[in-house]
């Protein structure tokens, strides 16, 4: 089961996912990044501190937005990553092509930057 | 020591998966991390299969056996009927071309080659076999 919100935070557009990302739930995830990327967002905080479980397919989510990202000048940043769920983005080097953060107040300030 | 469950071909069934994967091998003394990167694995194979084998009809099922060969390591049958899918002679696209052509596909076939140490495919008659060999001191 996937839980997934979004809510503003002044400029900076959050989405929390937690629960079980998987073949029959990324859709759920992929809507929900489409709408702020498309929804003009340029700073989107992605919380998965309650994220358990990530499979190919929710991975596949964040892939294919990392053009769109760099093209748009968004700042997307993921941050709150348990140790299982980071070694999946690591075994394909994504940990490499997205902006990961540990915490919260990293995730911010890099969203922040000038 | 072997283990068997059976799912029907329905995406609903990857979380009953991933729970028997997950707790079968609670009970070999694997670490942490590698449950949780076979119990990927695993759920990426099925769901590979039910999706483009089986088109995710319920009423198509698929087999997860599990053999745990202490000392040497742990061999995973995912045992399907009908068309069958040969991962060896799937040629994985690269994350770079996947980035690139914004597909979200692709990726779990990688995963499934990077976790495990030999995959194999057999075809007899109607009966197609995935067997997956990962090495690994268990008991």
């Amino acid at each position: 089961m996937i839980h997934i919100e979004s809510s503003f935070e002044e400029d900076i557009k959050k989405i929390t996912v937690g629960g079980d990302v998987d073949a029959s739930s990324s859709i759920q995830l992929d809507t929900e990044i489409k709408n702020a990327i498309e929804g003009d967002d340029k700073k989107i905080l992605v919380d998965c501190s309650q994220l358990k479980y990530i499979s190919s397919a929710g991975l596949g989510v964040f892939m294919s937005y990392i053009q769109d990202i760099e093209n748009n000048n968004i700042r997307l940043v993921i941050f709150g990553l348990n140790e299982k769920v980071l070694n999946v983005f690591e075994i394909l080097g994504l940990d490499q092509l997205l902006t990961l953060e540990s915490s919260l107040e990293a995730a911010k300030s890099y969203l922040n930057e000038v | 020591m072997k283990y068997k469950f059976t799912a029907s071909c329905s995406k609903d069934q990857l979380k009953g998966i991933r729970s028997f994967v997950n707790d079968t091998l609670m009970k070999h003394g694997l670490s942490d991390i590698d449950i949780s990167t076979l119990v990927l694995a695993i759920d990426e194979v099925c769901a590979n299969l039910m999706i483009h084998a089986h088109q995710c009809n319920p009423d198509h099922h698929l087999d997860v056996e599990i053999n745990i060969q202490p000392n040497k390591g742990i061999t995973f049958n995912i045992i399907d009927q009908g068309i069958g899918f040969d991962i060896n002679t799937y040629n994985e696209p690269s994350v770079n071309d996947l980035i690139e052509r914004k597909r979200k596909g692709g990726i779990g076939l990688i995963l499934v080659k990077k976790i495990m140490d030999d995959i194999q495919f057999v075809k007899i008659n109607n009966k197609n076999t995935c067997k997956l060999f990962k090495k690994l001191s268990v008991n």
